[in-house]
């Protein structure tokens, strides 16, 4: 009996968060466009957060690229398809690997990061202290920081594709003999638009998402410190979650305008 | 002395008074916990009024019905001539910014330095400027006010509690406001720097003309500060009356407060 009133509380508590994700996705949209803009506080954003992850996405996006490399080689050597190592390293690190994994990085530093310092900003009553004071913390605070993620996650995303392709490169350059010219012209050849642009789009929204669940769990943080160090995990936890299913839906979506 | 349910009663004064905030049968619960059982609540323009009560008999959820940072469940709750119900969103920013806030843990913006935290409250409200093109003259008069223009330059975390509660005061009378709201302001202090804050009290309303509703624990500042003392119980009014009232009363809830 515990075990299925425990299921149900969390099926509530599940259809709960969504409705209020939702009506925090909503008054995102309904102050975004609302004056004034804060912009240098975006632009700020914009600078940490591209600042505290780039590193982590450059070294996780090079030792992929070259995991990936390594452990595909014997397979493609043994079938005679050795060179068909760049078509198929640049188009999974293109289409999916670089985006999912740059997101599920940044979902892991940057929805922390904001869940716990909202969060330690609404346990402190400085969100409050803004509200009192007549300024929109909503504005100034989540605003902000979800624009600068939805815009920062495509460029990291670049940087993480293109070192993974340089790290891949290297260990075609050093075990296959092929030069770096010879294997970045046969992964650019191997990728068309249709690759880049749903890549793209779905790093856009990987952005949003990761901002918006992050500012979400930090500002509604319940009081204490414990509530600060649950909502940056949970925050990690459900901006994961998160990018796993827009990462389907950009999926579906794009394999149907490439059915039509 | 007045107890159990009294009326709001105005000082003698020979022209009758203004009201600035008018509180009228205040309900607010949380799930079973019902708070606020119909409190009651006259300020009057410059004066001290002081709210008392044990821990949890709702004093920092009635400031915070005050201003709009919770919604009563019942009542009627009028700040400067504005019922609150009745506001918009923009309509309760601009009342806000007549109306200082003092938090308990000062609520300083710790990413801030002490002008930006002053600063602050003046991007949405530039017209507090009046003749002033910068705001650093008005961030300057402030800190002055409370013995700190040395300070400004200065990040929240290099600031003694003291200090901090100093700043959290300056940033309170950056807008001019007519009302000011205290919540614990010697909390946490040693009484050295508790008598300082009070003096500061004392004298921002001598020069300012603000009216200010303190809510406190401390007796010493309810007796240096009030000119009325309300004792809330369990929610609702239960004394009120001058501080040389209430502690000869032998009322035994009253005599807890009051007596040595």
């Amino acid at each position: 009996m515990d075990y299925l009133e425990n299921i149900w509380v969390r099926i509530i508590t599940f259809l709960r968060e969504t409705g209020e994700l939702a009506e925090f996705s909503g008054r995102f949209f309904r102050e975004a466009f609302r004056p004034p803009f804060e912009f240098r506080e975006f632009l700020r954003q914009c600078y940490q957060m591209g600042n505290r992850s780039l590193m982590l996405v450059l070294i996780t996006g090079f030792i992929i690229g070259l995991v990936l490399t390594l452990q595909s080689r014997p397979t493609l050597i043994e079938f005679g398809a050795e060179s068909w190592m760049p078509n198929m390293v640049g188009i999974s690190i293109v289409r999916e690997i670089g985006p999912v994994i740059t997101a599920l990085i940044c979902a892991g530093r940057i929805a922390s990061g904001i869940g716990a310092e909202l969060g330690s900003m609404r346990v402190t009553e400085q969100i409050d202290a803004m509200e009192v004071s007549g300024t929109n913390p909503f504005n100034y605070l989540v605003v902000t920081r979800v624009m600068a993620t939805t815009l920062m996650l495509p460029l990291l995303v670049i940087f993480g594709d293109l070192i993974a392709l340089y790290g891949s490169a290297l260990v075609e350059y050093f075990k296959g003999a092929m030069s770096f010219r010879l294997y970045f012209n046969s992964v650019f050849d191997a990728l068309s638009f249709g690759d880049f642009i749903p890549a793209t789009v779905k790093s856009f929204f990987f952005g949003f998402v990761i901002g918006l669940v992050g500012c979400y769990k930090g500002y509604y943080c319940k009081k204490g410190t414990a509530g600060v160090g649950k909502a940056a995990n949970s925050a990690v936890v459900m901006a994961s979650l998160l990018v796993f299913f827009v990462d389907f839906m950009a999926v579906f979506i794009s394999d149907i305008f490439y059915e039509l | 002395m007045e107890t159990g349910r009294p009326h709001s009663q105005a000082p003698q004064r020979e022209t009758p008074p203004k009201a600035v905030i008018r509180i009228r049968d205040l309900h607010k619960r949380f799930g079973e916990n019902h708070v606020l059982r119909g409190f009651d609540l006259t300020l009057y323009e410059k004066e001290n009024l002081v709210v008392m009560g044990k821990s949890g008999s709702g004093k920092s959820v009635m400031i915070k019905c005050l201003v709009g940072l919770m919604e009563p469940d019942e009542g009627m709750v009028e700040v400067l001539g504005q019922d609150l119900a009745t506001l918009d969103r923009q309509e309760l920013d601009r009342l806000r910014s007549d109306i200082g806030f003092l938090f308990q843990g000062s609520a300083l913006y710790d990413s801030m330095t002490v002008r930006e935290n002053l600063e602050f409250p003046l991007r949405r409200h530039r017209e507090k400027l009046g003749h002033f093109t910068d705001t650093l003259p008005l961030v300057t008069e402030a800190l002055e006010s409370v013995g700190l223009a040395h300070a400004i330059d200065l990040m929240p975390e290099e600031l003694s509690g003291g200090m901090k509660r100093r700043v959290a005061l300056a940033r309170a009378l950056i807008l001019k406001p007519k009302l000011i709201l205290y919540d614990e302001p010697t909390s946490g202090l040693d009484p050295i720097t508790s008598k300082e804050i009070i003096g500061l009290m004392r004298s921002i309303q001598g020069k300012y003309g603000t009216a200010s509703l303190i809510i406190t624990h401390d007796v010493d500042c309810a007796r240096v500060i009030a000119e009325r003392i309300l004792l809330l119980v369990d929610g609702i009014n239960y004394a009120e009356g001058s501080y040389g009232e209430l502690s000869q009363s032998t009322d035994p809830k009253v005599e807890a407060f009051f007596k040595k």
